[in-house]
């Protein structure tokens, strides 16, 4: 159960490395003959030996009626090397290469789309791909800044007591008690609705470590009260070792496994915040894809039934949760609370 | 007068009841705090928001007219002022005026509130009527039908609501069983009174399913884990020996003695509660706490933002004070004053 959890975390983060190389197409090209074309059927045993598929062509465009164009087979073709489109935007864009796993022949006129297109007639299996540099990306590193300020602070009111500690838990008991979401809402909403793609990232990592850090600092703290005690530590001070080298080089390495089962908490939690933001429209503009941007494509409900495949994203969050999951309760720990 | 006894029943009796009131006191205290702290929080973060409510009156308003709603709200005054100004009349239960419904903001509020608790309180009975007796069979067995339920709940812990509500919408808008959206169809509004609350019933089920599975899922994992820890417990094996049988020994042994946990789970719930009710609410157009408070924070209309605050507080703190009692009604060391 934990290493199937944790293959799948693998694998799921080297498709995140590796999304310019595996999408078929770039992330923002535009087909305007495939606005909410369904998945491409790929006919494996072909004429020519290869894979091949029929290209579609718009029957009607009020009912999004799509048809194959039985009589111009694509060949489907590996490690192709097509020239760029346009330029990507924000800051998930191209890595420089252009070379794709797995293309159509005809990259312009007879995309290759594993899992259809979307209201622009973007590919969505590519976006998803370039979607997950960014929602994981951004999940990362504020995870990372969480722990980062739960450690220090969590560490300095471990380590001082009194007065100090008194506050700082306090502090945190509080922030503990707030549904996240909403703390995560109201600090988005009261900022300028309209940013560029990075000043969104850079909000969200400073929102998300904001409302993560006294989970970790509660812990943190706990762990450090309790080491401080022990005799090497008196020995540590005995030889000399100031505050701050006892701090950093004897107690923080004893929260390491504290830590490590909080980065896998707070991962998911922060997926999950970014895709709700962006879901309601206050995470990041419609052009950079992310997870909950596509999501936020999808919401259209008189849509959703005849494009179930707009809903990949969603089984994109469920894979890393579930991954997770699996890894977590792998080694017989409490469920994961989708709360941060 | 003197007691024979080392405790005597009657001062015990008193002592306890004592301890009980302190407690319930002190907890009393703490849940007034976190309402004035959320509301007073979320008026200061609107007010020094960049941009104010004047912006919903477009560019082209006349200058009188920006004054004039700047007036109304308060605006001219400095921050602290507002704040002293509203606290005030908050205490007289009078919460200000809305921008956004040019209505006063306590009828708006006991509206919306009131259509949260019944979606949380669905949900939450869902939960528990699921969970709790899958988590005591999976906690307490061991075969196929065990593993298949914790396989499922598995999955289900790794839906958040924003996922589950999705997913709902495009089975219900697949299938037509169930209404996609909102707490009542538009021909029902002139109906009578019990046309009403059928109709209400008939739109319930979807936000009500989407924001219990996770939940229940939790509950299930949860339970199962107290289960199994209680079931290894010494006094489980001496009433075995004593000649109970399996079925009461789980109920009224096991089981009895695994609430005591749940019951702090309980307490959580309603943050998880209220979270996951503000996708669930915007997804399925649910008019409830949640979609108010964001198209309040959008809309920078102050005074229902920091009422919507503030009744979340009130949620926040009823959860954490029924949870307690609870506690108390379960666990007859935490009624007899040990802190256990």
């Amino acid at each position: 159960m934990k290493a199937f959890g944790r293959a799948l975390l693998i694998a799921i983060v080297f498709i995140a490395v590796a999304a310019p190389w595996l999408a078929p197409n770039a992330p923002d090209r535009q087909f305007n003959t495939y606005l909410y074309a369904p998945p491409t059927r790929v006919h494996v045993f072909g004429v020519g030996g290869g894979p091949y598929f029929y290209p579609l062509r718009i029957v009607s465009r009020l009912e999004r009626r799509f048809e194959e164009d039985r009589s111009h087979p694509v060949r489907v073709q590996w490690f192709s090397r097509f020239s760029r489109f346009s330029r990507s935007s924000g800051f998930s864009g191209f890595s420089g290469t252009s070379v794709h796993l797995v293309s159509s022949s005809e990259p312009d006129t007879a995309p290759l789309l594993f899992l259809g297109a979307d209201s622009y007639g973007r590919d969505i299996f590519a976006r998803l791909l370039y979607g997950s540099r960014a929602s994981l990306g951004l999940a990362a590193i504020a995870t990372l800044a969480a722990m980062f300020f739960g450690a220090v602070i969590g560490g300095v009111a471990g380590y001082a007591g009194g007065a100090v500690d008194e506050l700082l838990s306090r502090f945190s008991d509080f922030v503990l008690v707030l549904p996240a979401i909403y703390v995560v809402l109201a600090l988005r909403a009261v900022m300028p609705l309209v940013l560029p793609a990075r000043d969104v990232f850079v909000l969200l990592v400073g929102i998300f470590a904001l409302v993560g850090w006294p989970v970790v600092a509660r812990g943190v703290r706990g762990i450090i009260a309790f080491e401080r005690e022990r005799e090497y530590v008196t020995a540590g001070r005995a030889l000399g070792a100031g505050p701050v080298r006892l701090l950093a080089v004897h107690l923080l390495p004893a929260t390491r496994g504290y830590l490590a089962t909080q980065a896998t908490l707070l991962l998911p939690a922060f997926i999950l915040a970014e895709a709700t933001l962006s879901y309601v429209g206050l995470g990041f503009p419609d052009s950079v894809p992310t997870w909950g941007t596509m999501l936020h494509d999808a919401s259209n409900v008189a849509l959703l039934g005849e494009a179930p495949w707009m809903l990949a994203p969603a089984a994109a969050i469920f894979l890393v949760v579930l991954a997770v999951n699996l890894l977590v309760q792998g080694s017989g720990r409490s469920p994961v609370q989708l709360e941060p | 007068m003197e007691c024979g006894f080392a405790i005597c029943p009657l001062e015990r009796t008193l002592k306890v009841r004592a301890a009980v009131v302190r407690f319930l006191l002190r907890r009393l205290a703490f849940a007034l705090l976190l309402v004035v702290a959320v509301s007073s929080g979320a008026l200061f973060l609107t007010r020094l928001a960049p941009g104010d409510v004047t912006t919903n009156l477009g560019a082209f308003a006349r200058p009188d007219e920006v004054a004039r709603t700047r007036a109304r709200f308060d605006l001219d005054r400095s921050p602290v002022a507002q704040w002293g100004g509203w606290a005030l009349r908050a205490v007289r239960f009078d919460f200000g005026d809305s921008f956004l419904y040019n209505r006063p903001v306590g009828g708006l509020i006991r509206r919306a509130a009131g259509n949260t608790a019944v979606l949380a309180v669905a949900a939450l009975a869902l939960a528990t009527f699921l969970g709790i007796p899958l988590g005591i069979v999976t906690g307490s067995r061991q075969g196929v039908m065990a593993a298949a339920i914790r396989g499922v709940s598995l999955v289900c812990l790794s839906i958040p609501p924003l996922l589950t509500s999705l997913l709902l919408v495009f089975i219900a808008s697949r299938t037509g069983w169930l209404p996609l959206g909102g707490m009542t169809s538009v021909d029902a509004v002139d109906a009578g009174w019990s046309s009403w609350m059928l109709d209400v019933a008939r739109h319930l089920p979807l936000p009500a399913l989407a924001l219990a599975l996770p939940l229940a899922a939790t509950f299930e994992r949860l339970q199962a884990q107290a289960m199994t820890e209680t079931i290894h417990q010494p006094f489980v094996i001496a009433a075995l020996a004593r000649g109970v049988t399996w079925r009461r020994l789980l109920i009224d042994h096991a089981w009895r003695a695994s609430l005591r946990s749940m019951c702090a789970i309980y307490g959580l719930a309603v943050g998880a509660l209220l979270s996951g009710s503000f996708v669930v609410e915007y997804i399925t157009a649910w008019p409830g706490l949640g979609r108010l408070m964001y198209e309040a924070l959008r809309a920078r209309d102050i005074y229902l933002v920091a009422g919507c605050a503030a009744m979340g507080g009130v949620f926040l703190a009823f959860g954490s004070v029924v949870s307690d009692l609870l506690l108390f009604a379960a666990d007859p060391r935490v009624r007899e004053g040990q802190t256990a």
